[in-house]
Parts: structure tokens; C-alpha cells; sequence
């Protein structure tokens, strides 16, 4: 396989300001309730009353997320219907016209990225600005962030993906996601019973 | 892993036209540049800055997501598309389409009669920052009044009124802040109460935070919410209650006075007032700044044992951050603008200026005096389009205009007034341009909603917008506002900026509505100004103007109009090699370059403040006063819960708040501590009611370890929507916030209320 696409995420710099998710809305025309990028909030901690203090050990960081383009898509070994397809050129593409809108991929798609759209009646996703890559340009969500956390890289196969485990994201074995993330510096304290999704409205709707 | 290096992002589709513009200016705290992608008279894309090189010296400017998602508003089907006239009592909601001739009569025959009538002191153009390209807004509202004989003019503003006033009582200026590339020699920034990642203050102040920690500096964000910039640009974050700012400030400066870490000399050669060897002529003998903090006249030592009483953040953490601050060279104390807008919000001001100075942070690359900090090359030009001259010399506080429609005639120094010893007339017309001020964003919207409707108070609103805004709601007429799109603008970079953003003209206005320009100068035709008010020229030939207004003050390099349109480049950059560093010539020679305050020197005791004769709430030396509603009162009984407001990116203060992408982004919600919500049984997202004596609002909630106990979070600028029973229904927090004013500045207090929360 070799070279691949990646998202390089600095979580650390990320304000969690959404610019990322509508500038992939403007680029792509998606309606309210598809979000081919979206940004989970992460929280957690708590407060403890000493005398008149307060001591707190809250902490919070944010998670951009797209669609992976994983180089062993479950997504892809799901579709009943074949639809979605890896291609040479590594991208995960959905075939709107193959699509029957079964939501199968967005069970098993362990970040969230297939989309329903119920104009077309058939599932989207991040495409990965192809038509923009083709050209030579960045993603939109790329040239979007205003803290510049946001990044297209290449990685290898069985490149290191350690932050790519960073809590809520699922074990990257599963799926071999192109994807690196530059974790927050809390995000080690975060797991399943110490953090949560605080914003789980804004990333599912 | 390799980065990929990908090229510009612009490029037009087929059909596309491309135009580089500055992003519809509102009071976003930015200035950024968009690609619009026009086809067939329509915007059909928003693109960001794609310049191909992004360097501190001249970053890209990317636009934030209100920008990026502007044509959600721009085509938003409630677009206001021709002028009404109210049926029905004010405020009812009832209207009736007219034609632009009837509604122009209609009002400039009412500002004839009304300035007959009262008297020119009895029209008035609120504060008003709706729209803000020059050439469309309120200015133009102003350009008008001052050709057709004045009006009520106003001075301050709603979002910095404490610290533009309490700035200059220490420093004698505004201009207190080095140029943002500056940051980069800093080694240890405490972002007090300051968000730069919501309210942006400038496009890329986050990112140069971000620069700079890169470059080793260490961060500190103190605010009770853990805002953005506290996820994102600091090592650490220290919740601190609402309001409090100034005990811990204070506290800082006792552990700096008892450990030695003081920087004397400079204290010695640039300050006045600290202690009794420095005394200004004529206080001798007074409480100075020393005695204040030593406790040494009213016998409490402002011990860090002291203010976690009053703040709630641990001693340990207030000593700690008192000598991080004072011994990690050069240090920024950047406050933000939230705590000003706090009851005795002047004191924060001070209290932080002053401990920049005496840690001798001042006039030095990577430090920071505190304050407003203006840029001290001249920085933005706010306003350039030419208001011309008010032959009215009275004015007031933006904040009170309401107080000015309810008992104007008469009013004088006490109320803030201005120019004039007592005004000659309540307001009696109100031409709102551009503003929601009147009933979403000021205080108390029950109060100001019955000063409204009453038709023998303000006799005649016009209201001109491009929504049925809640202000609008009250209006006698409204005037559909086009966008800044739909017409020319010009503007200079927020705060900061070293660049001018040229807005062309993209597509035509949706049905009848017209620039706020347009409008102007057609009132001015029907009071004989027509020709005073244009001059001959068009909203272009007015761009073209303020283009050379920019290259004779700041930018020599401008090219004109037609070849900056021409060019399609959007921008003209002033890039910032050599950052400025306010006071660097005060700091090197104090005797040769004083400081324009009354000692020439840093007022840490102010003569003249003293002189006001009201120590309680305008103390000499920066003092922590007790909010007149807070924690701390028999009024916390009732309402135990601290109400703030902060700046949302769902909207730009009101606007956007209709905006279906930016509501699906971040929706309007309470934000309350599990710990507040437990015992009233509130759970995660669950309708809450928030309430104190000036009203209700409900709304869903959302439980967050990020604010902290004892808060309530409702971000400002939600469309106030009232049901019968008059309950606001929209999360709106003005239902809830009150009309009172700082004492020096008379500014808006809006973030001090006490409210209760349950569940609706
Ligand atoms: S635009 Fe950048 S900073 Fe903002 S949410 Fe997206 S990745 Fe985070
Ligand atoms: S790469 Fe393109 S399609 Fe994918 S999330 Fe970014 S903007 Fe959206
Ligand atoms: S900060 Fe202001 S100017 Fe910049 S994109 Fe956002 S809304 Fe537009």
C-alpha cells in the first residue's frame, strides 16, 4: 500500500471553534443535521469544597473528526450493497447511486463519519475534498483552522498511531485510520469512566 | 509521516466569479478575508484567506466559523425585503407593508417635528455596531443628524466602557498594548479573564497565544468558566468567582509587597502613589497603595488567606501565581473585557495595570502594560467614514440612554452628561441603525421594553435592520438594511490590524432594502441635506475616500480604488517586522517622555479620582469593592447563583443568532455545575427556568464540570422571545441582567445579577 493520506490533528491547539465543520458545510452545501466534519467536546473531572475553596480538576479538549480513510474500512466490509469502495488512490468513496440508505455503515463506523442525507436519500460522507486533492489543493477544513491544527499528511502503513487511541477514539487497529492526533495534555487523564462526550447534541444529531 | 504541500485553495467553478472581500463586518472581534464565489448575481461559496503564505509578520486571516457560515444569514429566508409601519400598539407585531417614499416622509418628517418641537437634544442614534463597513451603520446615521442640525450625542461603549475610562487614569492613554508579535518574547502570559479564542480580540490573537507558547512561554487563563482559550491556550486554569478578580489582583500584589518581589526600582522612577515616599503633591499623608494592600488603615492585611474568602481560588494557587508572575521575565497580564463589565468594574482595570507596573512589566518587549491596550503605532481606525459634527454638544453614556428617555431634561454630570451642564430634553426619537441595544443587548429587557412601549416617552422609533430584530420589534417604521455584500465598505483590521480590507460589492440587496448609506443620504435629500450629506459621491466614491484617509494616516502604500479592486487581493498588509512596544520611550527616559497623566508618571494613586470625594466606589488606589448584588449579600438568599454571559460563536452579540448552521454548532444553553444542578434536580439537558426579580428566561441546559459552582453560564445575544406571561423563551440573559452603571465610567454592569435556576 505505502504513502496515505492522514488528518494531523493538534488537539492541544484546538478551541473546538468549528470553523473546520463549516467551511466542510460551505464546501460541500451540506444541511443542517450532516456533519461530514464534526468536533466532539471531552469532559471531565470535578470540584471539591475546601473551606472556601474550591479545587477543581476539571479539563475539557476537543476532537475534529472527519472520515478516517481507513485502509481496512469497516464500513466498506459491511455495505450490503457494495457502495462504498477503497480506491487506489486510498480515499473511501460512497456511490450514491449504489446506496439504498441502510445506515449499515454508520453502525459500524466506530468515528461517527457516514452521514444520512435525506435529500438524497443515501448516506455521505467526507470525501476528502477529492476534487480539491486532484487539483493540489487543501481540504477545506484544512485551509479553514484558525489555530493551523488542522493538517493533510501522508503516512505509512504502521505508522505509529498512538494518539489516535486518545479517548473517545476506538483502538486504531480496527480500522487503520489515517489519521494522527497530537494529543491534549489532559487527554491521558480521559477513558471511559473518568471523561465523556459533553456535547454528544451537537455531534449526533 | 510527511506534510503534504498543497497549493492556494481558490478556484472558481464554472460560471464562478471570484472576489477576495473582507468578511461582513460586524463587532465580531475580527477582520478577515473571504473568497466569495459569485454566480448568476448570488453568493454560492465562502472560502477563507488563500494567500499562499501565512507568517507572523502577515498571517493569513482566517475567518472563523461565523464567516465561514455568513451565506446562512445572508440568504436566510426572513431577510427584511421592504420598509413597515407598525398597526397596532407598539411592540404588538403587527405591520403593514409601505413603500419606501411613504416611510422616508414619514421619518424625516418626524425628525423635522420632534427637532422643532424638543429641540435637536431630543434625537438620538443609539450605539450601534450591527453592521460595521464604514460606509454601512450607524456612522452614517450620525453623518445625518450632524447635517440636519444634531442631536444627542453619545460617548463610551457597551463592551469597554470601565477599562476605556480607568485605562488613562493610570497610564493617560489608551494606547498601553505592544503589537502582537510580540508575544513571541514573552515568557509567561496570565490570559486574566480574556478568551481571544471566542471573542477573537483581533484574528489570530489565539494563534499568536499559540506562537508563543511554542516559544516557550508558559500560560495561565484565570476565569470562571473554562472557556476555550482555557482548553486551548493555557497550561493551566484557575476558576476564580465572578466578580472577585480585583482580591485576587490585590493579593498578588501582598505576597509581591512581603516577599521583596517588587521590581523597586521601577516602581521608584516611573510610578506614583505606591507608598508614602511617592506620594502625588497635595496627598501626603493619604492611604496609599502599600497601606491598602498591608492593611495598614483599615487593619485587613489583603492576604491570599484573605481574597480565597472572597474568590474562592486556593491561597496556595493565588501566592504561586504571584511569583510565577513577578519573577518570570517579561510576563503579560492580558485582561479580557468580561470583568469590566462588572459593577465597580473600574477597579479590575486598574488593579491589573498596576500590577504590571510593579512588576516592571511596562515599556519592555514580551511585557504588557495591561489596560484597553490600543496599539501604539495608532493601530485601528474604528471609524474613518466622516461623521462630520455634532452642533450638539450634550452627550451621554451609550449605557444610559434609557435613563435619558425617562428623565433626560434635566439630566447632568450625575448621569455621565457631557458637554452640557443638564440636557434640554428627554430623547423623544430614536433612529436605530444597526443596533439591537435597545431591548436584546441592554440590560434589564422588561424595563427597557415598557420604557418603549410608552408612545408619550420616545414618540418616534425607527428601527433599520436587516431582520424584525427584538429591537425592531418596538419600531414605528423599519428600513430593510442590505448586507455588507450587497454593497461597498472598507475596513481596517480589529484592534490589531496592520491591513485594510476592501468589501466590493458582490450581489444586489433582496427586495427593496437598500444600503444604510442609501437611506441616509435619501432622509438627508427630504431635509434639504442631500447634496451636504454626499457630497456627490456614492457608497464606491465614499470607499475611495476612506481609502485615502487610510494611506495619508497609516497606510502611505495604499493603492487606489480601481487598482485595489482590480488586483481582486482583498487586503493591503502593513507587515509587522519590528513590533511596537507601548511606552518603550517612557520606559527609557521617564523625565524626557512623561506620561500624559497628571504626575507624568504611573498613577497608581490617582489625584484626580480622589478628588471626585467618593473613596466607596472610586477609591484612589485600585481597591476590591463588593458588587452591590453578589454572593456576598441578603440578596443571595433568593438568588444564590452568579448569572454570566459569555461571547458565543454562534453569534456575533445578536447576530446570527437565527443562523441554522452556527445553532446546530454551538445551541443556546444554560451551562451549570452538576453540583448547582444536583439539588435542584436538574439533569443534563432538562428545560431550566432562570429567574430573579427582573424576570425569566427558559431554556435547555447543560450540566459542565467547566463552569464553575455557583455559576450560571447563558452565552449573551439570544433573541429575546417573550410568551404572554412575558417569560423569555429564546435564553436570553438581558431578562435577568439590571440597568445600573459603573460608578466612574458609567458602564454597562451586565455580568453582576444574581439569579435562582430550576427546573421549568
Ligand atoms: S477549526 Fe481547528 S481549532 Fe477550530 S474546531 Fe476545527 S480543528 Fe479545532
Ligand atoms: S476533507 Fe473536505 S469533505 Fe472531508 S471533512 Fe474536510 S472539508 Fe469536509
Ligand atoms: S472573526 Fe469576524 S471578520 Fe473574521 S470571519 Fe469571524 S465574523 Fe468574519
Amino acid at each position: 500500500m505505502g504513502a496515505r493520506y492522514a488528518f494531523r490533528f493538534d488537539q492541544s491547539a484546538c478551541s473546538g471553534c468549528k470553523t473546520c465543520q463549516a467551511a466542510c458545510k460551505d464546501r460541500h452545501g451540506l444541511p443542517v443535521g450532516v456533519l461530514w466534519r464534526r468536533v466532539y467536546e471531552v469532559a471531565g473531572g470535578g470540584w471539591e469544597r475546601v473551606g472556601e475553596a474550591w479545587h477543581s480538576d476539571a479539563f475539557a479538549y476537543h476532537l475534529s473528526l472527519a472520515c478516517n480513510h481507513c485502509a481496512e474500512p469497516i464500513c466498506a466490509e459491511v455495505c450490503p450493497t457494495g457502495a462504498i469502495v477503497r480506491g487506489d488512490d486510498g480515499l473511501v468513496r460512497i456511490d450514491r447511486e449504489t446506496c439504498v440508505g441502510c445506515r449499515y455503515c454508520a453502525w459500524a463506523c466506530p468515528y461517527g463519519a457516514p452521514q444520512f442525507d435525506e435529500r438524497s436519500g443515501t448516506m455521505t460522507k467526507c470525501d476528502l475534498c477529492a476534487a480539491d486533492l486532484a487539483a493540489g489543493r487543501p481540504p477545506a477544513c484544512v485551509s479553514s483552522c484558525p489555530m493551523r491544527a488542522l493538517e493533510l499528511v501522508t503516512i505509512e502503513d504502521g505508522a505509529d498511531a498512538a494518539g489516535a487511541a486518545t479517548f473517545p477514539l476506538p483502538d486504531p487497529a480496527l480500522t487503520s485510520p489515517g489519521l494522527v492526533v497530537v494529543p491534549h495534555r489532559d487527554a491521558p487523564r480521559a477513558g471511559p469512566r473518568t471523561a465523556r462526550v459533553a456535547n454528544r447534541e451537537e455531534v449526533a444529531p | 509521516m510527511t506534510a503534504t504541500h498543497l497549493g492556494p485553495s481558490a478556484h472558481a467553478l464554472p460560471g464562478e466569479r471570484l472576489v477576495r472581500v473582507g468578511c461582513p463586518a460586524h463587532n465580531c472581534g475580527g477582520r478577515c478575508l473571504l473568497v466569495a464565489h459569485v454566480k448568476d448575481g448570488r453568493i454560492v461559496r465562502l472560502e477563507g484567506d488563500d494567500r499562499p503564505d501565512d507568517t507572523p509578520a502577515d498571517p493569513q486571516l482566517r475567518a472563523c466559523t461565523r464567516g465561514r457560515a455568513y451565506l446562512r444569514r445572508q440568504y436566510h429566508p426572513d431577510r427584511l425585503l421592504y420598509p413597515l409601519r407598525r398597526v397596532g400598539p407598539r411592540g404588538a407585531g403587527r405591520w403593514a407593508r409601505i413603500s419606501w417614499d411613504e416611510a422616508l416622509d414619514l421619518v424625516a418628517g418626524e425628525m423635522r417635528r420632534v427637532r422643532e418641537t424638543y429641540g435637536p437634544g431630543a434625537l438620538f442614534v443609539p450605539y450601534g455596531t450591527g453592521s460595521y463597513s464604514q460606509l454601512n451603520g450607524s456612522q452614517v446615521a450620525r453623518r445625518l443628524m450632524n447635517l440636519t442640525g444634531g442631536c444627542l450625542g453619545i460617548w463610551n461603549s457597551y463592551s469597554w466602557a470601565a477599562i476605556n475610562v480607568a485605562t488613562p487614569t493610570v497610564y493617560g492613554t489608551l494606547q498601553t498594548g505592544n503589537q502582537r508579535q510580540d508575544w513571541l518574547n514573552s515568557r509567561y502570559i496570565l490570559l486574566w479573564g480574556w478568551n481571544p479564542a471566542e471573542m477573537r480580540d483581533g484574528t489570530n490573537s489565539d494563534w499568536f497565544v499559540k506562537l508563543a507558547r511554542e516559544r516557550g512561554a508558559r500560560t495561565v487563563c484565570i476565569d470562571p468558566r473554562m472557556s476555550p482559550s482555557a482548553v486551548s491556550l493555557a497550561d493551566e486554569w484557575i476558576p476564580i468567582r465572578p466578580g472577585t478578580d480585583a482580591a485576587m489582583m490585590t493579593a498578588m500584589a501582598h505576597v509581591m509587597i512581603t516577599e521583596g518581589l517588587v521590581d523597586a526600582g521601577f516602581v521608584r522612577t516611573h510610578c506614583v502613589g505606591f507608598d508614602a515616599s511617592q506620594m502625588p503633591a497635595g496627598c501626603d499623608g493619604e492611604e496609599s497603595y502599600r497601606d491598602y494592600v498591608l492593611g495598614t488603615r483599615d487593619g485587613v492585611p489583603k492576604t491570599p488567606e484573605w481574597a480565597e474568602r472572597i474568590t474562592t481560588v486556593p491561597r496556595a494557587t493565588i501566592a504561586r501565581i504571584a511569583r510565577e508572575y513577578a519573577t518570570t521575565k517579561p510576563a503579560m497580564l492580558y485582561q479580557g473585557y468580561g470583568m469590566q463589565r462588572r459593577a465597580f468594574g473600574e477597579q479590575v482595570v486598574r488593579a491589573g495595570c498596576v500590577l504590571a507596573a510593579l512588576t516592571g512589566n511596562v515599556g519592555i518587549p514580551g511585557g504588557w502594560a495591561s489596560g484597553l491596550a490600543n496599539q501604539p503605532d495608532g493601530g485601528c481606525g474604528w471609524y474613518v467614514f466622516p461623521a462630520g459634527e455634532n452642533p450638539v454638544k450634550a452627550s451621554i453614556p451609550v449605557f444610559l440612554w434609557a435613563e435619558a428617555v425617562l428623565r433626560g431634561k434635566g439630566m447632568g454630570a450625575e448621569h455621565g452628561v457631557q458637554g452640557a451642564e443638564r440636557l434640554a430634553s428627554d430623547i423623544k426619537l430614536i433612529y436605530a441603525v444597526a443596533t439591537n441595544c435597545l431591548v436584546n443587548q441592554h440590560a434589564n429587557i422588561n424595563r427597557s421594553v415598557e420604557i418603549l412601549r410608552d408612545e408619550s416617552k420616545v414618540e418616534f422609533l425607527v428601527v433599520q435592520d436587516q431582520f424584525l430584530t427584538s429591537t425592531a420589534r418596538y419600531a414605528d417604521v423599519v428600513l430593510p438594511a442590505c448586507t455588507q455584500f450587497e454593497t461597498w465598505g472598507v475596513e481596517d483590521g480589529w484592534k490589531y490590524g496592520e491591513e485594510v480590507l476592501l468589501m466590493p460589492k458582490l450581489v444586489e440587496p433582496p427586495g427593496e432594502a437598500k444600503s444604510d448609506y442609501r437611506i441616509g443620504a435619501e432622509i438627508a435629500e427630504r431635509l434639504g441635506a442631500g447634496a451636504a450629506f454626499t457630497e456627490g459621491r456614492d457608497e464606491r466614491g465614499w470607499v475611495e475616500w476612506c481609502l485615502d484617509e487610510y494611506r495619508r494616516t497609516r497606510f502611505p502604500d495604499l493603492p487606489s480604488l480601481d487598482a485595489f479592486e482590480a488586483s481582486n487581493a482583498g487586503l493591503h498588509v502593513k507587515p509587522v517586522t519590528r513590533p511596537a512596544v507601548a511606552f518603550a520611550d517612557f520606559r527609557r527616559d521617564p523625565e524626557g517622555h512623561p506620561l500624559d497623566t497628571p504626575s507624568g508618571r504611573i498613577e497608581i494613586f490617582s489625584k484626580a479620582l480622589r478628588d471626585l470625594g467618593r473613596p466607596d466606589a472610586i477609591p484612589a488606589v485600585p481597591k476590591y469593592i463588593e458588587e452591590w448584588e453578589s454572593p456576598f449579600g441578603p440578596e443571595a438568599a433568593r438568588f444564590p447563583l452568579q448569572a454570566i454571559g459569555h461571547h458565543t460563536l454562534h453569534r456575533v452579540h445578536s447576530t446570527h443568532d437565527n443562523n441554522d448552521w452556527l445553532a446546530e454548532a454551538f445551541p443556546q444553553r444554560a451551562f451549570l455545575n452538576p453540583l448547582d444542578a444536583a439539588p435542584r434536580g436538574i439533569a443534563d439537558g432538562d428545560a431550566v427556568k432562570v429567574w430573579n426579580d427582573r424576570g425569566a428566561t427558559v431554556l435547555p441546559c447543560r450540566l459542565t464540570q467547566r463552569v464553575m459552582p455557583g455559576v450560571v453560564d447563558i452565552p449573551e445575544g439570544a433573541w429575546w422571545a417573550p410568551d404572554a406571561a412575558g417569560v423569555d423563551h429564546g435564553g436570553n440573559i438581558n431578562v435577568l441582567t439590571s440597568e445600573r452603571w459603573t460608578p466612574l465610567a458609567f458602564g454597562t454592569a451586565q455580568h453582576t445579577a444574581m439569579v435562582q435556576v430550576e427546573r421549568a
